[in-house]
């Protein structure tokens, strides 16, 4: 698939700095939310079959917990927060004051709560997005889903679709303290986006 | 001698199993997984299909199994290769959710599409849908096998299921 043009390379550096920056705004707030360390990985922007993508965050059949943000504006796309169940467990009893929360079978209240995490974290990347670039940027009102990687990010695949079998994403591992339990922020730009995008960080397209 | 070969069904790929395989596709949430069948021969055939229609394609060359609308007749087109008779072609199918709700937003409404679209495909052909497993908001992986024409169906949520 052709989403570049010339100087590939470093627009793909371009993409991870915005991965940077965003997920590094993100990792600060969920650092406040739980008062704890939250450490994030270098992100990692590749173009990717659709059938290697869930592979990412351990396989199309893995439970995970995702939240899920559209983002509208001038650069669209599809955002997900996505946690293992052990770090949504640990998450959740940190932040309901409790002990004995596991998921996957979480209560409303649960699943409402993991909800506005997501849409704290979700805010604050595209902010920090929004700040460098200059650009509109709006997170719609975010979803959460208890399910297989696979159903789940590949609901956020289906603008790519159109245009071939595989899809960029910008995805950053974050993990708090011990490494146990680590989750992601895969923002994944609409291909119509990166026009836009790279023009407000003043890279020419061609 | 009872060890039966799977062969895996990609996101937006088709296979066909014709000497007592297996076919599976795993992580189906919008997507549906088609099967056809040849019940007499025992040819089955499977598309992991992600988006209802070809118009709305953009690519140079159209991959037929991602698209309802083309991923009916490509299968078709496979499994007569492989010596089905597609005049006794039966389907089944499973998926087609609706992973995340929004107030509002419909243009995301893809699951059910893709699932409207698949049947009127398989009406254009003449193909009876005997068995379907579609919508609600979770995901599915399917396994059919090709020798007893069963179509397992597991879910997180659901537990497994047969068709």
């Amino acid at each position: 698939m052709e989403l570049f043009g010339q100087n590939a390379e470093f627009k793909l550096d371009v993409l991870r700095e915005i991965g940077n920056i965003g997920a590094g705004n993100a990792a600060t707030a969920l650092s406040k939310l739980l008062d704890k360390r939250v450490n994030m990985q270098v992100p990692s922007v590749s173009v990717l079959p659709f059938e290697e993508i869930a592979d990412r965050v351990g396989g199309a059949e893995t439970v995970v917990v995702a939240v899920y943000v559209r983002v509208v504006g001038d650069a669209p796309g599809n955002m997900f927060f996505i946690m293992s169940l052990e770090q949504a467990n640990r998450l959740l009893n940190v932040l309901l004051g409790m002990e004995d929360i596991k998921g996957p079978g979480y209560s409303d209240m649960e699943l409402s709560t993991l909800c506005e995490i997501g849409n704290i974290l979700g805010g604050s990347y595209l902010t920090s997005l929004a700040d460098l670039t200059g650009m509109r940027l709006t997170p719609t009102v975010p979803s959460v889903a208890v399910d297989m990687a696979g159903a789940i990010l590949g609901y956020g695949l289906l603008q790519f679709g159109t245009m071939g079998d595989d899809a960029l994403l910008i995805d950053t591992v974050f993990f708090e303290g011990d490494r146990q339990a680590e989750g992601h922020f895969i923002f994944i730009p609409d291909p119509d986006a990166f026009p836009q995008l790279f023009r407000s960080l003043g890279v020419p397209m061609e | 001698m009872n060890e039966v070969t799977v062969l895996k069904v990609g996101m937006a790929d088709m296979k066909v199993a014709a000497s007592g395989e297996s076919l599976r596709t795993t992580g189906l949430g919008s997507c549906v997984g088609l099967v056809l069948y040849d019940e007499k021969r025992r040819i089955a055939g499977m598309a992991h299909i992600m988006l209802p229609s070809s118009s709305i394609a953009r690519e140079n060359r159209i991959n037929p199994a991602k698209y309802a609308d083309t991923a009916v007749p490509g299968l078709v087109e496979l499994m007569k290769r492989a010596g089905a008779d597609p005049g006794r072609l039966v389907a089944k199918m499973a998926g087609g959710a609706q992973m995340f709700h929004f107030a509002g937003e419909d243009v995301m409404r893809i699951g059910p599409r893709n699932v409207e679209s698949v049947k009127e495909a398989l009406e254009k052909l003449g193909i009876r849908l005997i068995a379907e497993d579609t919508g609600g908001n979770y995901g599915r992986t399917v396994e059919f096998d090709s020798r007893t024409g069963v179509l397992h169906i597991r879910s997180v949520q659901h537990g497994v299921k047969e068709i």
